[in-house]
């Protein structure tokens, strides 16, 4: 059987189905942000895969993805740069107990 | 001289000897790649064990000591007894250790510092798949080092290997900025990050238009920012003797120190194989067949590397991360644009 | 060929992910999410696009994945403890996700999508270098200053006050 689009959209859709998972029910905040990573890249393969195989226009799928691998960098820096500060702070980076929006 | 190079007795032996036997359907190609990844492997570890001993001999002869002399001619076996000792210890895992970590971080140091072989032309035709993104494989692949030492480092459940982890992981990525900044100049030069034709595009004036003459700026920021890459000493604070006792790699014995040590010497190659194909011409050159000049380049190399060594004094951490980003970074940003403006401006005249 | 090696990444891919969100040791979970990252590289690879591949391994692996061991290492204490890493949502929330990704299953199938007949070319890096350049100069440099940005906004964000 020949692997189309079909089926790399459907991997990427669990994939980020998982990751949805894992940011309803994770209290860590990093494992938080490790979900955050699985449904960025499930947004890449979708492009990736809508680029190859459904793309008419060359290769503005993969530039898409890049972007995303860029903001994502960039999210993942901000991210853990706040979530170093919280455990400065609380010393704890449990999501459940950072409730106050002013300390 | 045509007689010497090697690409055609490879060629030889696959059309005559393995086609007739596995075919060259896809089962064929798989034995074929198997048979070219294990002799990589063999040649990258004797390589491997060559430079231990090199090592231990330069450093014997700065230090006026003569080192290993009693096995074999001048020692050169010394590496095989110290082997064949490794391989017979005990296998000591710290109790309370993170087992799995612990078990996989050699294993993954190891396999990743032979990865980085599949792009590196050995000569003329001598090399295992040319990637159009060779180069940038290299640098990509080489980051799983830092992961394998992180391992290592939180496996161990020690605080020095933890710090020895941490510190080699800022090092590493703090480095890894200024040496693909300063590759990035060539790859403008070539307009291809293959390095087979980063190889071929230095191939001028009889083998010697060596992109070395005309950035060397790059060239000096890459063999700084490598040597922090291999964690050599000046920068060798990853695993700082006097410090850190050995760093990460403190609660292994046996085989498993062995595998890192042995990835410590393949990286050292790596990093000067990948100086002598993207500065140094690779291995273009007059009269010697290819792979020979190939070696000459990148044992130079690894001199240069081990006289680093045993010559120059540690720095301090916070020295180090200021050199990489307050110094390196800068310095490879006026490389780049002198790239540029030679491209634009004097190459025209 | 192609239909194996599809169906032994996308094993992987699921099997590190889930493991990514269920294990219990927040060290192995990073190393799952690595391995996870590694093997979309390599689905990468499969739809002809090495570049981004060497991209996801080179910024995924290392930077991100290895910025989060930092970030683990300077909150968790030292190895081999199991914490709860789960909250009291975990049925609703794997409910939730399961009836979501069988519902993009559905859609996807449902949905007929105009095959393209172009051949992408092997040199694509060349190609995407070109575009960067000239079409998608202007998000190019916006990425570049949002970076820049995000660099400065995390050190000042993690800086210790008073030194």
């Amino acid at each position: 059987m020949d692997i189309g689009l079909y089926h790399y959209l459907s991997l990427a859709a669990f994939l980020f189905a998982i990751g949805l998972y894992g940011i309803l029910t994770r209290r860590n905040a990093i494992a938080i942000l490790m979900s955050l990573e699985l449904m960025f890249n499930a947004v890449n393969i979708n492009l990736v895969a809508f680029n190859r195989f459904s793309g008419s226009d060359g290769l503005s799928g993969q530039i898409f993805a890049l972007f995303v691998i860029a903001i994502a960098a960039a999210e993942a820096t901000v991210g853990l740069a706040i979530v170093i500060l919280i455990y400065r702070n609380w010393r704890s980076i449990d999501a459940d107990r950072v409730n106050l929006l002013k300390w | 001289m045509e007689i010497l190079e090697l690409a055609w007795i490879f060629e030889w032996l696959n059309e005559n000897l393995l086609v007739p036997i596995v075919g060259d359907g896809e089962f064929g190609i798989l034995v074929r790649n198997l048979i070219l990844a294990c002799s990589v492997f063999g040649l990258l570890s004797l390589i491997a064990l060559c430079l231990v001993w090199w090592e231990r001999k330069v450093s014997a002869h700065i230090q006026q000591r003569f080192g290993p002399m009693m096995t074999g001619w001048h020692g050169i076996l010394q590496t095989v007894a110290d082997a064949v000792k490794l391989i017979q210890k005990e296998d000591i895992v710290p109790a309370l250790a993170d087992r799995k970590v612990f078990f996989w971080a050699p294993v993954i140091c190891f396999v990743c510092a032979f990865a980085a072989y599949i792009v590196i032309p050995f000569g003329d035709g001598l090399i295992v798949s040319d990637l159009n993104v060779g180069i940038l494989y290299i640098i990509a692949i080489t980051t799983f080092t830092i992961i394998s030492l992180m391992m290592a480092g939180w496996g161990s459940n020690n605080k020095y290997a933890l710090l020895g982890g941490m510190r080699s992981a800022a090092q590493a990525v703090s480095y890894e900025v200024p040496m693909a900044l300063s590759i990035l100049g060539v790859v403008m030069v070539t307009g291809s990050m293959s390095m087979q034709e980063i190889v071929k595009a230095q191939s001028a004036w009889y083998g010697f238009h060596w992109n070395i003459f005309f950035q060397p700026l790059g060239f000096v920021i890459y063999v700084i920012a490598a040597t922090a890459e291999a964690n050599r000493t000046p920068f060798d604070l990853p695993e700082a003797e006097q410090e850190l006792v050995a760093g990460f790699n403190i609660e292994y014995s046996g085989m498993k120190f062995a595998m890192f040590f042995l990835a410590e010497f393949v990286n050292m190659f790596t990093v000067s194989a990948i100086a002598t194909t993207v500065f140094l011409g690779g291995w273009n050159g007059p009269w010697l067949p290819s792979w020979f000049w190939f070696l000459i380049k990148t044992l130079g190399m690894v001199f240069l590397f081990m006289v680093f060594r045993w010559t120059y004094p540690r720095l301090r951490v916070d020295q180090l991360m200021e050199f990489a980003w307050k110094v390196l970074l800068p310095l490879a940003f006026l490389n780049i644009l002198w790239v540029g403006l030679y491209e634009e401006v004097f190459s025209k005249w | 060929m192609e239909a194996y090696v599809f169906y032994l990444f996308a094993f992987i891919i699921i099997a590190s992910g889930i493991a990514v969100v269920t294990m219990r040791n927040i060290f192995h979970c990073a190393l799952m999410l690595i391995f996870c990252l590694f093997t979309v590289a390599g689905l990468y690879v499969l739809l002809s696009a090495e570049f981004l591949a060497v991209v996801q391994v080179l910024l995924y692996v290392g930077a991100v994945a290895i910025l989060m061991i930092f970030a683990i290492m300077l909150t968790s204490r030292l190895a081999g403890r199991e914490v709860q890493l789960s909250n009291e949502q975990t049925f609703v929330g794997g409910f939730l996700a399961l009836v979501f990704a069988l519902g993009i299953f559905y859609a996807v199938n449902a949905t007929y999508f105009v095959p393209s007949d172009a051949v992408l070319g092997r040199e694509n890096s060349l190609a995407i270098g070109k575009l960067l350049m000239t079409e998608f100069v202007l998000p190019f440099e916006v990425i570049s200053v949002l970076l820049l940005a995000a660099l400065i906004g995390a050190i000042i964000i993690a800086r210790r006050e008073g030194n």
